[in-house]
């Protein structure tokens, strides 16, 4: 089966010489369609240049980077920037949702820049907002919805349309445990409609929302969690 | 984990029988603390001797006792829940203790050791997520409950990143030695209480 998103012996290197720094060294990563994969590692560990790369919002040094079984490299820069539109949705910390835009126009924006007709991408933008249960807040702006509100409309424009991987660096940023654990919650439901999800943070408890934990040590992924066996293990351990 | 006060805050909320009040204290725990039945009646007869229960005239089998909360275990439960609990960690760490003595043991990577413990954990980590995920947002005692293991979960993940950047600050061409380190501490016990 081909993979949403495979990294082949990527490595990432800026500058040269002495001031020459290895970000990524002979990655290999692959997340399936409906799997949230979590990436920890401590500062500099190039945790981050990862889910930038298999963006394509940077290109590797070296190695291949697969979208769907494609291989990125193959593309020309502007074929890339259609795929990277069309394929591949962000979130970020502060979720950036554009003020003078309703939370319907924040969704559509992406597909519209796409060239996607305004009744389309109405039509989808409605569906990804009802999908997190925010469909009824379409034509409020940014500054007239709660802080959880927003959180749903930036996921939702991360997955509207075709899209089939979401990345999040640190999507949680400054928000408290319970309201991070929402942004978790959110993504987890958003990848298990068949769109592979990968989330860069260094919080072990929001890491734990992932059905796979993988792990960075200067630019090496040095590990990463076994399948997590059912709830009911638990429960039988702490009979004992 | 106090059964006998985790049964008399159920019996504040009017009487009950023993068979449900198991029930209710899984339930409420998001069924992550199991309790079997005679577990239920052993307390609740020792609540009886020391006057902090009663039950019904009891006729016939325990099972058929209904259950009250008197006057004194009211009290009894009031004090609880304003006393703080024992936060003196264990005497002894194991986690800690492995940790340090894999820094005397040669040939051992004790970078490769911190990491196994910290996948563990979070294996242990994601099994209490899948819990709270399952349950769904409106189960405020199971999140409570989850939460207390996760937190409690991720500080020994914060102690192993700590460790990890320790270590790697320590000059690579001095190897620790069993003379670099200081024995195993005792936690400063008495200083705590």
């Amino acid at each position: 089966m081909t993979s949403a998103l495979e990294l082949r012996h990527v490595s990432k290197t800026y500058g040269s010489g002495p001031s020459e720094v290895n970000a990524l060294r002979e990655v290999d990563l692959a997340v399936e369609r409906g799997e949230l994969v979590a990436v920890m590692g401590p500062s500099g560990s190039g945790k981050s240049t990862l889910l930038t790369i298999a963006g394509s919002l940077e290109e590797p040094t070296s190695g291949q980077v697969l979208v769907d079984g494609v291989d990125l490299g193959s593309f020309s820069r502007s074929d890339r920037a259609k795929m990277r539109r069309r394929s591949i949705g962000y979130v970020f910390q502060d979720f950036n949702l554009l003020p003078g835009l309703t939370a319907l126009e924040n969704v559509t924006l992406p597909l519209e820049l796409d060239g996607v007709r305004a009744k389309a991408a109405r039509s989808a933008g409605l569906a990804a907002l009802d999908e997190l249960d925010v469909a009824e807040r379409a034509e409020r702006y940014p500054d007239e919805l709660s802080g959880g509100e927003r959180q749903r409309v930036a996921i939702a424009r991360a997955i509207v349309g075709e899209r089939e991987l979401l990345l999040a660096d640190e999507p949680t940023g400054a928000l408290d445990s319970v309201n991070g654990e929402a942004v978790m919650r959110l993504l987890r439901t958003a990848t298990q409609r068949d769109v592979a999800g990968v989330v860069v943070t260094h919080e072990a408890h929001l890491a734990s929302w992932a059905d796979r934990v993988v792990f960075i040590r200067d630019g090496h992924v040095v590990d990463q969690t076994s399948a997590v066996p059912g709830p009911e293990s638990l429960l039988a351990a702490s009979d004992r | 984990m106090s059964v006998p006060h985790a049964l008399l805050a159920l019996l504040s909320e009017g009487p009950k029988y023993g068979l449900r009040l198991q029930n209710e204290f899984e339930a409420r725990t998001g069924e992550v603390w199991p309790l079997n039945v005679g577990q239920v009646y052993t307390t609740l007869q020792r609540l009886e001797r020391d006057e902090l229960v009663e039950a019904d005239d009891g006729e016939g089998e325990r099972s058929r006792k209904r259950y009250r909360i008197t006057a004194a275990g009211a009290l009894e439960l009031d004090q609880w829940l304003r006393t703080p609990p024992e936060l003196v960690p264990p005497p002894r760490d194991e986690l800690v203790i492995k940790v340090l003595v894999a820094l005397r043991v040669p040939g051992t990577d004790v970078h490769e050791i911190l990491q196994m413990h910290r996948r563990h954990v979070i294996e242990v980590m994601q099994r209490y997520t899948q819990v709270k995920a399952a349950a769904g947002e409106g189960d405020v005692a199971l999140a409570l409950v989850a939460d207390a293991e996760l937190f409690r979960l991720e500080a020994i993940v914060r102690w192993l990143d700590a460790a990890d950047v320790r270590l790697k600050q320590l000059p690579a061409a001095a190897p620790v030695t069993t003379a670099d380190l200081a024995p195993v501490p005792t936690p400063p016990t008495e200083v705590l209480r």
